[in-house]
């Protein structure tokens, strides 16, 4: 513990150390010699090419990728052309970058993904020089070519190629140059020997940094820090000047009293820091240049090379990897020497507490006096957070749980979530995970992109249990990474579709959030189509599975998920999908096995395609439909023949549907309309489209009694009916003999109250009172009462002797009918006593 | 009755003695304003001036949710009603709120192609309620002019037309589902379910019966799994969802309770009525009909025969409220006047509307026919006399009487009687063809479709021949066999329900319509609704076992579904006795009064969910196919 300083550094008022983050797993003959190496940042993955220059077909350079920690993902030989340089994308793809300009992108087990190129002219002029760059916009590429020519490509994903300017007086390639990301545009940095030259998408600007002396000499190296926030140039004089990238202002120039250009040239800086340093390598020695002009010296005996990250520089030989940072100012604080710091007394205390000594009371004390307890905890959480070495971390952490205890409104949130984020954070730093992440690049990272990276990098165990253990949502933790083991698992070509169908469904079972119908589309993708069918059984919500169905060409079976959904939408979808598909027979045979189908463009013809309608009735030979459709169809035709004709076509219909009946009534129906228009033609009786009982009340009101008449018989209408009609147009005409006659024609079928209810509704007592004597005895008392003939009423009630009667008579009497009352309530006791 | 009322109410309160107990309905104005403050949001991706143009049947709901001054403020210039007809706005920006129908969007079609034919340029935003449908946008798609219009959809799925009545105002939703077997509107209603869980929910219990019951509960299931959940105390707790087909009985009664009787006979419409000069005995006036009219709350669930009684007590009442005011000092009349004479002024006016339409339902109404007609929906009930019903069917057919009501009687005979016997269905349509015109054959075909109204298979009948197979084979077999059955003709099995639910009582028992006994009281004691009696036994069960037999008999599809926190269904004692009923297809003002009726006596509270309010006449109406 009491080391923890020794491998700290002083550089100004700052101090640099060197924590070793792995023993190399890889086994490397030759070093690092003769490779093209790329490192991701935050931790990615390594890629070495080996002798890439190599072309005879017997002997291909091999291409390698590692994990951070050297552990082996993949190698195999390479095939392609010449590679001028290696990078990673923002999301650890693998872009080789060969001679003739083209680009292969890999994944990071080594799948070829595509490609693209970097213009036609570049297999010409070939890429001389090329560098991968990150941006806002994602991962982009520069070249130079031999022609002395700059392309970018400030997206790889959204591919868009800018041929930048001429650079004047450029031969061959810069001596140096960098990629410049500044107000929302990427631009180029070069030098070509004395000159410094700005590229932009329309000019080329000639540049001097500021406080650049000519004494300087001309510059040779170049590099731009992680945030494209500084600059700084290497001269052949051997100084470093170092300044803000905007080329405003300079911070500080360097002599490194080297003369050779060193091979890497880095920028160290934490965020924030006010002491950003650069780091350079040469063969045999690692310098870091601050800008306070100071340096501190590392010999080296490997061959290394040198990755940015956000908050230092990972150094990678052979056998080892190192990170160089600026100690975090609160480390510096606990840890520096003598420190007086309310952590580093927090931590003091503790040590004495747990040595059972009474020191710690005074310790405490003393950061009590100051009310400075809380601040000791929170610095010596932050600390924690900060330091590699998980030794350091627990007595941090248990310092801070033991200055917790005295203080009463002290958050344990943070504590706990840096305990938390510890134990994932040492979790993807082992070596067979490979991912060393400081605390800063981990929050700058954040949580969901770090699970993302160990999906991508098949680690499912581990992210489910990261995702668990954080209690993340299962939306956005476990489902996720289930779903992209299953989209990984239906890809393993040496397992059979069953097999992979069961393990997927154990493993995934029904995880809210994971769609089963986007697992089988990949396997769709790897052109496994059973397979996909499979996996879509398992997919609850049909509706997802019918667009892939239709895709895969199983239209049959996507209509049938399409109906099982309930989304008629979905229906509709398919149902169109199949109408311009396939024929038309086959069409309708198959929405035939599909009654809800059918009934929705049923639906669907009703309102836009008849004609279509009737082909659907009649390839089903659904004669009753399509009766039912002519006799739809006559009301829309205007013109008497053709109306008949289409309801003669529905009397055939109806009649090879069996349907006497209906057919019998459309027949009628045509022999009325006929029968209609010839007396429309003859009276212009306006008949045409009544019903019959319509037709025979106009004839009559019209007069035309025999016409109406002979209706009655050719029609067979009911007797009774007739007898109503008649009765009531008659009363309606007030052609009151003519009624007698008719009450006298024979017996009436419908009675003779009839008659007397038509009159009292004309208000014609006198006629009415004419057939009361003709009502049957039952309706005798109605009769009477209907003429307001309560005499006669309870005349014929006693002679019944029928107590409802009576009632009913009573009920109409009014308190002037007092003997009548009498009568009645007195007939009433009599049948009562009866 | 308002609170001020200084006489006791001397009316018997029978039916209203409502048990303590009985929970707070929840709040449902917060759907109106979720939904104005979405529609309002939809005019505004509109920015400036534009004319809207309404669909005739969303003007109504429209006006509950949002008046004219709500639609100015968002820049609405001018209101139309769609009528199908070349417009003549000249706004540059026209909005059309309509229902997913392809006819309207058809006519829209023919509007822009008519604009672009002339040269017009203007935008064009269809804003589709509740949602839109595949087909619309493919109709867009043909005619040419997808490119040329933005469509939105205004989620305005319930409208409460009252404490506790909720409409989908779909009444298309019985004719799409039921006779054209076009499911469209199932996920609509899986949609409205959804809605309601998630602001009064969660559901405890789920019970259904009939198809579309059980794939709207589905469409439901799967929206509350693709959402998030939240936990939240449920002041809804329990269920119902049924179909309209189930019970047909039921709506095709004559009603008789005060609300339903309004409604048979001057048609409410979206919680209003217009009450005609034979009412008013002036010019016509609207009124809104629901629980913020005191009088008519009073009223609303009574048998007509009833009304009367109450209505000139309260007249009596009112009377000595006026009275009040001899005698009274200066001081007394001034708090008089302003705290008591606008109640009373306002109770007054509702008075003698109601008063006015009694008089006039009863001129309707007591008429001999009125009760003959009755009298004969009573035996078809019973099952007696049914060759007097026939005739009198017949007669009413032949003097021309009513067409729907003719259709209507016919229909019950049919369920009553589980079809018609050969003889007597060929006469009875052919003389209604004769009365009504032959397009009617299409009507017949429809009311055939749907089971309502059928001929008896000759020879014998399915139910003996199902339970011979039933009996031969094993059980399985034999459901399969009822399905085909069933799918062959829907069969009615009104009498064999009727015995087992005891849904007509004996008959020459007294019945006090003034006292209810049960829910037979809306029929006149006559017949307990079908409907409103599986809610019941469902209810006192907690679930269907015990009704294996009535459920067979109304071909299957029931189910009943503990939701997923039953845990805590037993501590919110409250929600548990908030019911949701959900009616596919439609529900009429009776069923309610029924459902109101079961809540007093069991300390529940009923909210009646319904695709639209219906009664006979809108029922049948929505089958014709006549195209007179």
């Amino acid at each position: 513990m009491a080391f923890i300083t020794a491998n700290w550094n002083p550089l100004g008022e700052a101090f640099y150390r060197k924590t070793e983050l792995y023993e190399m797993c890889w086994n490397l003959r030759d070093g690092l010699r003769d490779c093209l190496v790329a490192a991701a940042p935050y931790g990615g993955p390594i890629a070495l090419l080996r002798e890439p220059h190599r072309r005879s077909p017997s002997s291909r350079p091999q291409l390698e990728i590692y994990s951070a920690s050297g552990v082996s993902i993949t190698s195999f030989p390479w095939k392609s052309g010449p590679v001028v340089q290696l990078g990673w994308t923002v999301s650890d793809e693998l872009l080789c970058i060969q001679e003739d300009g083209s680009v292969l992108i890999y994944d990071v087990f080594g799948s070829f993904k595509r490609h693209f190129s970097m213009g036609q002219e570049v297999v010409q002029s070939q890429v001389l020089e090329a560098k991968v760059f990150h941006s806002p916009y994602g991962t982009g590429v520069a070249i130079v070519t031999g022609s002395s020519r700059f392309t970018l490509a400030t997206n790889i994903d959204d591919l868009k190629l800018r041929r930048l300017p001429e650079v004047p007086g450029l031969r061959g390639r810069p001596s140096c140059w960098v990629v410049l990301t500044q107000d929302r545009q990427t631009k180029v940095l070069l030098s070509t020997g004395p000159e410094l030259y700005i590229l932009d998408n329309t000019s080329c600007t000639a540049v001097c940094p500021p406080g650049f002396g000519p004494q300087a000499g001309s510059i040779v190296h170049m590099s731009v820090s992680f945030s494209y926030k500084y600059l700084a140039l290497f001269t052949d004089t051997g100084h470093v000047w170092t300044g803000s990238s905007h080329l405003q202002d300079k911070l500080s120039e360097v002599d490194t009293k080297k003369s050779t250009p060193p091979k890497q040239m880095v920028w160290c800086r934490r965020p924030k820091s006010q002491q950003p340093s650069v780091v350079l390598m040469w063969d045999r020695l690692l310098m870091v240049a601050g800008v306070c002009n100071d340096t501190i010296q590392f010999p080296m005996e490997d061959q290394c090379v040198l990755v940015g990250e956000l908050d230092g520089v990972r150094i990678i030989s052979s056998t080892n990897q190192e990170l160089l940072q600026e100690v975090p100012l609160v480390c510096q604080d606990i840890f520096k020497i003598a420190s007086m710091a309310p952590g580093a007394l927090l931590l003091e205390a503790h040590r004495e507490y747990e040595k059972s000594s009474q020191k710690a009371d005074e310790y405490l004390r003393e950061i009590k006096e100051q009310s400075m307890l809380g601040e000791a905890v929170r610095q010596c959480v932050e600390a924690a957070g900060h330091e590699y070495d998980t030794n350091t971390q627990k007595s941090l952490l248990r310092a801070a749980s033991f200055g917790k205890c005295f203080l009463t409104d002290f958050s344990p949130d943070p504590f706990v979530s840096t305990c938390r984020e510890l134990r994932v954070l040492n979790a993807v730093r082992e070596s067979d995970v490979g991912l060393p992440l400081t605390y800063t690049q981990f929050k700058q990272m954040t949580l969901q992109v770090l699970i993302d990276r160990l999906v991508y990098r098949q680690f499912y165990p581990l992210a489910i249990e990261i995702c668990r253990y954080l209690k993340i949502p299962d939306y956005q933790g476990v489902s996720r990474v289930l779903k992209h083991w299953a989209s990984c698992k239906v890809q393993q070509k040496d397992l059979s579709d069953e097999a992979i169908a069961r393990a997927v469904c154990v493993k995934v079972g029904d995880s809210p959030g994971v769609s089963y119908s986007h697992i089988a589309a990949k396997a769709y993708e790897c052109g496994r189509t059973e397979l996909a069918i499979k996996l879509l059984d398992f997919e609850a919500r049909s509706g997802e599975q019918v667009p892939l169905l239709l895709k895969m060409k199983r239209s049959q079976l996507a209509l049938s998920k399409a109906v099982e959904s309930g989304d008629t939408d979905l229906v509709y979808t398919v149902v169109t999908y199949l109408k311009n598909e396939m024929n038309r027979g086959d069409f309708f045979m198959t929405l035939r096995n599909q009654p809800v189908a059918l009934s929705l463009y049923r639906q669907f013809c009703k309102l836009q395609e008849q004609e279509t309608l009737k082909d659907l009735y009649n390839q089903d030979d659904d004669h009753q439909e399509l009766a039912n459709y002519y006799v739809t169809a006559s009301y829309r035709e205007k013109r008497l023949d053709s109306r008949l004709s289409l309801l003669q076509s529905a009397v055939d219909e109806y009649n090879k549907a069996k349907n006497e009946f209906s057919a019998k009534a459309t027949e009628d129906e045509m022999r009325l309309l006929r029968f209609q228009r010839k007396l429309d033609d003859e009276k212009g009786a306006g008949l045409l489209g009544l019903s019959l009982q319509a037709t025979m009340e106009a004839l009559l009101a019209l007069g035309l009694h025999k016409q109406a008449e002979q209706l009655y018989r050719d029609f067979r209408v009911p007797d009774k009916r007739y007898w109503w009609l008649k009765l009531k147009s008659l009363a309606e005409k007030e052609e009151w003999e003519e009624l007698e006659k008719f009450s006298k024609s024979k017996k009436s079928p419908i009675g003779y109250l009839a008659f007397v209810e038509v009159c009292m509704k004309c208000n014609n007592k006198y006629e009415a009172k004419k057939y009361v004597s003709k009502v049957t005895p039952e309706q005798k008392v109605k009769a009477h009462l209907a003429i307001s003939d309560l005499e006669g009423a309870a005349d014929v009630a006693i002679e019944h002797k029928n107590e409802s009667e009576m009632a009913a008579v009573l009920s109409r009497c009014s308190a002037s009918d007092r003997s009548l009352i009498d009568r009645l309530n007195r007939a009433r006791a009599s049948v009562a006593k009866k | 009755m308002s609170e001020r009322c200084p006489v006791p109410l001397l009316w018997p309160r029978m039916a209203h003695s409502a048990r303590r107990d009985s929970p707070e309905l929840p709040d449902f104005s917060l759907l109106k304003r979720l939904a104005r403050d979405q529609l309002v949001y939809l005019l505004e991706q509109l920015p400036g001036k534009k004319d809207l143009f309404i669909e005739a049947d969303l003007m109504s709901p429209l006006d509950r949710i949002a008046n004219v001054s709500t639609l100015k403020e968002h820049e609405v210039d001018k209101l139309y009603k769609v009528e199908y007809k070349p417009i003549t706005s000249t706004s540059d920006q026209l909005c059309f709120l309509i229902r997913p129908r392809i006819k309207t969007v058809k006519w829209i079609c023919d509007v822009a192609n008519a604009d672009k034919a002339t040269g017009k340029f203007r935008r064009y935003k269809i804003i589709f309620t509740p949602q839109k449908f595949y087909a619309c946008e493919a109709v867009l798609e043909e005619q040419g002019i997808f490119g040329d219009v933005t469509t939105d959809e205004w989620a305005f799925y319930l409208l409460p037309l009252d404490d506790d009545i909720i409409s989908l105002e779909l009444p298309e939703f019985f004719r799409d589902n039921f006779l054209a077997g076009d499911q469209r509107w199932v996920r609509t209603a899986g949609s409205a379910l959804h809605l309601l869980h998630s602001l009064y929910g969660p559901f405890s219990k789920v019970y259904g019966i009939g198809r579309c019951s059980k794939m709207a509960y589905e469409s439901w299931r799967e929206q509350v799994a693709e959402g998030e959940q939240r936990t939240r105390q449920a002041e809804i707790g329990r269920v119902f969802l049924i179909d309209r087909d189930v019970d047909f009985v039921t709506p095709l009664c004559s009603q008789v309770v005060y609300e339903g009787l309004v409604d048979d006979i001057f048609r409410i419409k979206c919680g209003c009525v217009e009450f005609g000069p034979d009412v008013t005995s002036d010019k016509s006036v609207k009124v809104m009909l629901n629980s913020q009219d005191k009088v008519f709350n009073e009223i609303r669930n009574e048998h007509f025969s009833n009304v009367f009684g109450f209505l000139s007590q309260k007249a009596r009442n009112l009377q000595t409220a006026y009275d009040k005011r001899r005698g009274m000092d200066i001081k007394q009349m001034k708090t008089f006047v302003s705290e008591e004479l606008k109640g009373l002024k306002q109770e007054h006016r509702l008075l003698s509307l109601h008063i006015g339409a009694s008089e006039s339902i009863m001129k309707k109404k007591t008429k001999q026919d009125f009760q003959e007609l009755l009298k004969t929906e009573h035996s078809l009930l019973e099952g007696f006399e049914i060759r007097e019903c026939i005739s009198f069917i017949e007669e009413h057919i032949n003097r021309q009487v009513s067409m729907i009501q003719s259709l209507r009687l016919l229909c019950l005979l049919s369920i009553t009687e589980n079809g018609l016997m050969p003889k007597d269905y060929r006469s009875l349509k052919a003389q209604y063809l004769q009365s009504y015109g032959v397009d009617h054959l299409l009507t017949f075909a429809n009311l055939r479709h749907l089971g309502l109204l059928v001929e008896q298979q000759p020879g014998e009948t399915l139910t003996v021949m199902e339970s011979k197979v039933g009996k031969l084979v094993n059980d399985k077999t034999a459901g399969k066999l009822t399905d085909a059955f069933s799918s062959l003709a829907r069969k009615s099995n009104f009498r064999a329900l009727s015995r087992r639910l005891n849904l007509v009582p004996k008959s020459g028992e007294e019945y006090d319509l003034r006292v209810p006994r049960d829910m037979a009281y809306i029929f006149s004691g006559a017949y307990v609704p079908l409907s409103c009696k599986l809610i019941e036994q469902v209810l006192e069960r907690d679930g269907w076992t015990g009704l294996e037999e009535v459920t067979k008999l109304l071909n299957g599809n029931e189910f009943a579904v503990t939701g997923s926190n039953g845990a805590d269904s037993k501590a919110k004692n409250d929600a548990q006795r908030i019911i949701l009923v959900m009616f596919l297809g439609g529900c009429t003002f009776s069923e309610i009064s029924a459902l109101r009726f079961l809540g007093r006596e069991k300390g529940y509270k009923f909210i009646v969910v319904a695709t639209a309010i219906t009664n006979s006449s809108r029922l049948l109406e929505s089958l014709l196919d006549n195209h007179v």
